[in-house]
């Protein structure tokens, strides 16, 4: 990812990777304040132990749904226990979900666009028809779907929603696979004779990579958002893990008249951290991906 | 014209064929059934009696014999029987179809409504205080859960009105239908509307640029009739093949904001089906969302080639 295309802000261009860095940060201030509040959460997520003021699962019949104030900040659930303490470690279950699933979905999605823009022939035709299929479900009934054939289970959230985003990721992959294979340079690099998996590892793949991380990270806001939903629906992250979708879900309906505290925070949770990721993700899409820049 | 029809209703069917194979392995892969789920709540343990259910049920034959049962049945249009209610599917889909087609309609309208303008307003006054307040508008619907906007609104009309616009039962003029309805379709058409802004707004961006805009503005029209009866009309076709993408979000936002709202539409019954592992019914509903998005998508395909003569799908 070179910068040496675009005019320096003041000063000779200079290509060290702070001064990259600085340059992208101040043409894309929402891009800053999304990483910023990403790093907030990861942050709450790494150290969820040091920060969080009280113990998450402790329970305290006396605090029962005791309103934000001094000793809860954020008010307690009916059990007694701390919202905030368990927003923060929230961040750990909505983090790992998201990341992994993320993760997960974009590696097998990339490996797979790749080996379909490059084999070609029959083994691309059946991809492209699972594709389809897959795509002919929503994003949250397959992963509800997937959830409900595996058991619930930390492990199993992650791949119900890895799997639905492959898809995706394979499409965008392999059509910038097939554009590239006809680029000048990966021509040359096989007249000179290199394997046709050395250029496809050496050449072609990293220049996968920008695309790759734009969906990624547009992507991990969706997966935030789906994790929510199926703990909402009671099929996701089991207790006793805290999730933000399952805190909403407990305290639902009718805690909207008499305990309002439990509905607001978690939703703020969610909201701010995939508000935060789509910032990022559209500052990354403009910076790496200029194609699609709006 | 006619053979790419043919190819895309050939291709359909393959796709929908998938879809059914994946749905029924993947409801299957899972060890328990609906028999122990009934066993266990009941506290039943009579073996006999559990391996009587469990034939009666079909749950005993191989697997390419109950997958071939499904799917006689689904081409002669009979769905089978529902583990829970033990009545058959069919009677308990069709009802509920109406309720969530009419939110889904709802929402759409309400996204399109709000969606299209607001992204030319942001076109238009591209990089202006307005378009800064409006993408940060849009990001956030883009970021908010529709059931926690769901139950937003429901603490709005707490506080305000002092009632909770929850669904109890039927409502029999078309008014009050609309009453009962907008609100969970405003939660969740509000993320669908943030995209179609996002995708007016950049579509825009990218006509106004053209050599014709300027061409039509150094004829000396009005900016109005520039941006409304030129740019737009372009703009709007990469919005409408969006919309198939468009309803696979809906429905699986309409899962939840069922939910929420108790809202007895087909979307919500197959959360469920699911708890119970009433497979007739999973089975069926998720086949009935497949034929509802691939069917769009065909539509939308079509009506693409319609509104846009530049395009013509040849071999």
């Amino acid at each position: 990812m070179s910068t040496s295309a675009l005019p320096a802000a003041s000063g000779p261009v200079t290509h060290s990777f702070m001064n990259n860095v600085w340059y992208n940060a101040r043409r894309y201030p929402l891009g800053v304040a999304g990483a910023i509040i990403m790093i907030v959460f990861v942050f709450a997520a790494l150290f969820a132990s040091t920060v969080a003021p009280l113990d998450p699962f402790s329970t305290n019949a006396k605090a029962s749904l005791a309103p934000p104030g001094a000793t809860h900040f954020m008010g307690a659930d009916m059990m007694g226990r701390d919202v905030l303490s368990r927003l923060i470690h929230g961040a750990r279950v909505s983090l790992a979900v998201a990341l992994g699933a993320t993760f997960i979905g974009s590696g097998f999605g990339a490996a797979i666009g790749l080996a379909c823009g490059y084999i070609g022939g029959w083994f691309d035709l059946l991809v492209q028809r699972v594709t389809e299929v897959m795509q002919a479900l929503p994003l949250l009934v397959m992963a509800l779907v997937i959830t409900a054939s595996l058991g619930p289970s930390l492990q199993n959230t992650i791949i119900a929603i890895a799997i639905p985003l492959i898809p995706t990721v394979s499409r965008v992959i392999r059509s910038n696979v097939l554009s590239l294979r006809e680029m000048p340079y990966v021509e040359a690099a096989k007249a000179t004779g290199m394997s046709e998996w050395r250029v496809a590892i050496v050449h072609v793949l990293p220049n996968t990579l920008a695309p790759l991380i734009v969906l990624a990270t547009a992507q991990l806001g969706s997966t935030i958002l789906t994790e929510a939903s199926l703990s909402f629906l009671g099929l996701g992250v089991p207790e006793p893990y805290p999730s933000w979708g399952r805190m909403l879900s407990e305290s639902a309906a009718e805690y909207v008249r008499t305990a309002p505290w439990l509905v607001i925070y978690p939703g703020l949770a969610i909201s701010l951290v995939v508000f935060g990721s789509n910032l990022l993700g559209d500052a990354l899409r403009d910076a790496l991906d200029p194609r699609q820049r709006d | 014209m006619l053979s790419y029809l043919i190819r895309r209703l050939l291709l359909m069917i393959v796709t929908l064929f998938g879809v059914s194979i994946a749905i029924f392995l993947l409801l299957r892969i899972v060890p328990g059934n609906i028999a122990d789920i009934l066993f266990d709540s009941a506290g039943l343990i009579d073996p006999a009696e559990k391996k009587k259910i469990i034939a009666d049920l079909g749950l005993d034959l191989p697997l390419p014999m109950q997958y071939w049962q499904w799917l006689n049945g689904l081409l002669h249009g009979d769905l089978g029987f529902s583990y829970v209610s033990e009545k058959p599917v069919i009677d308990e889909i069709l009802p509920r179809i109406p309720i969530t087609a009419r939110l889904a309609g709802l929402a759409m309208t309400f996204a399109i409504a709000a969606g299209v303008p607001l992204g030319v307003i942001s076109a238009v006054r591209q990089n202006s205080k307005l378009d800064y307040a409006l993408r940060v508008l849009s990001l956030s619907g883009l970021s908010m859960p529709a059931f926690w906007l769901g139950l937003l609104i429901l603490m709005a009309c707490v506080r305000w009105f002092g009632t909770i616009p929850i669904y109890d039962r039927a409502p029999e003029t078309f008014g009050a239908w609309l009453a009962m309805l907008a609100i969970p379709a405003a939660a969740v058409g509000f993320r669908s509307s943030a995209l179609i802004m996002r995708l007016t707004r950049s579509s825009m961006l990218e006509v106004l640029r053209q050599d014709f805009v300027r061409t039509a503005k150094s004829k000396g029209l009005s900016d109005t009739a520039v941006t409304y009866d030129h740019a737009l009309r372009n703009a709007l076709l990469p919005v409408i093949t969006t919309i198939g993408v468009e309803t696979a979000f809906l429905l699986g936002g309409l899962i939840v904001t069922e939910t929420v709202f108790n809202i007895p539409g087909v979307a919500r019954f197959l959360v469920e089906a699911i708890r119970w592992r009433d497979y007739p019914m999973v089975q069926n509903l998720v086949m009935f969302i497949a034929v509802v998005v691939v069917t769009v998508n065909l539509i939308v395909d079509l009506l693409y080639m319609l509104v846009d003569p530049r395009i013509r799908y040849s071999e």
